[in-house]
């Protein structure tokens, strides 16, 4: 069971209060970019084995979307942020850091 | 005019708890910038309640002011004050950004009643429902089985539920289901 705090109501909800809504801090290329920028932002994606950065939205709750760290492999949580932000928080990467040394940023 | 009519009249299952329609319940939708002191000006004058805080649901009288979102209230009130507290906040907001809307006939509320209410609750939502998590003068916003609903504690044994008027005979029976005789867990 995945538990993620909603950094909006404070609700620890479970997976199935939420909405999944795929990887965090894309930037987009919309029109006007080349074709091959467009394709890596619709399409291709690192995918790795380990630290993700998601949105969620809170849709049987508060309806907020937000963000989440966490170990696609082992389900663990490094923490929720507000999606107001381009890039993970000090916090959420001091959090990763501690549980995993030698990760880096992608 | 149409008689006003709440989704399920009537409607009344006993079992382990008394799953009951609540009939007509006024509901007036609220959104803006809680944190401005504006707004918290236009609801003490319209309903007589502070502005809640986080996930809280503050009371007077009749009237109850719930946190629902960071932007988002909603005032529960009786059916016929409805048109007019929403009209009453707009006027106190003037020509700040804000939505009020009476949407009274959006939902179903059902109201819970019985010992068990906490089992028969968690049956059927991911919510913590243990005495520490959940309590009085909090509204919960969750999920009821397949469809999105809500619920608050109005005493010690009894809690009132709302869901979107559309799925009011779903979360009933799903509601006297899950109280039926027989279906005990005795886990709260």
């Amino acid at each position: 069971m995945l538990l993620l705090e909603c950094p909006y109501c404070g609700v620890k909800a479970d997976e199935t209060e939420l909405t999944p809504g795929g990887e965090a801090h894309l930037k987009r290329f919309g029109p006007g970019s080349t074709d091959e920028a467009f394709e890596e932002y619709l399409f291709l994606r690192p995918n790795p084995k380990g630290v993700h950065f998601e949105r969620w939205r809170h849709a049987h709750g508060c309806g907020k979307w937000f963000l989440a760290a966490r170990d696609t492999a082992t389900l663990e949580v490094f923490g929720t942020y507000t999606a107001q932000t381009t890039e993970p928080p000090e916090h959420i990467i001091d959090a990763i850091r501690a549980k995993r040394p030698d990760w880096s940023q992608a | 005019m149409s008689d006003l009519a709440s989704a399920l009249p009537g409607a009344e299952a006993q079992g382990l708890v008394t799953v009951r329609e609540a009939g007509l319940v006024g509901m007036v939708t609220f959104r803006g910038d809680l944190s401005a002191p504006d707004t918290a000006a236009a609801i003490k004058a319209a309903t007589g309640c502070d502005v809640p805080g986080q996930r809280a649901v503050v009371t007077e009288g009749e009237v109850s002011v719930a946190w629902m979102s960071p932007d988002e209230l909603l005032v529960i009130c009786p059916h016929d004050a409805a048109t007019g507290m929403a009209a009453q906040i707009s006027a106190q907001m003037g020509a700040a950004h804000h939505l009020a809307l009476n949407v009274s006939d959006a939902r179903a509320v059902f109201e819970v009643a019985g010992a068990g209410w906490r089992d028969v609750l968690a049956k059927v939502s991911p919510a913590d429902l243990s005495r520490e998590a959940f309590g009085p003068g909090e509204m919960r916003r969750t999920r009821l089985a397949q469809v999105a609903g809500a619920f608050w504690m109005t005493g010690e044994e009894t809690v009132r539920v709302i869901c979107f008027r559309s799925v009011a005979r779903y979360v009933f029976d799903l509601l006297a289901l899950s109280a039926k005789e027989g279906g005990a867990v005795g886990y709260h």
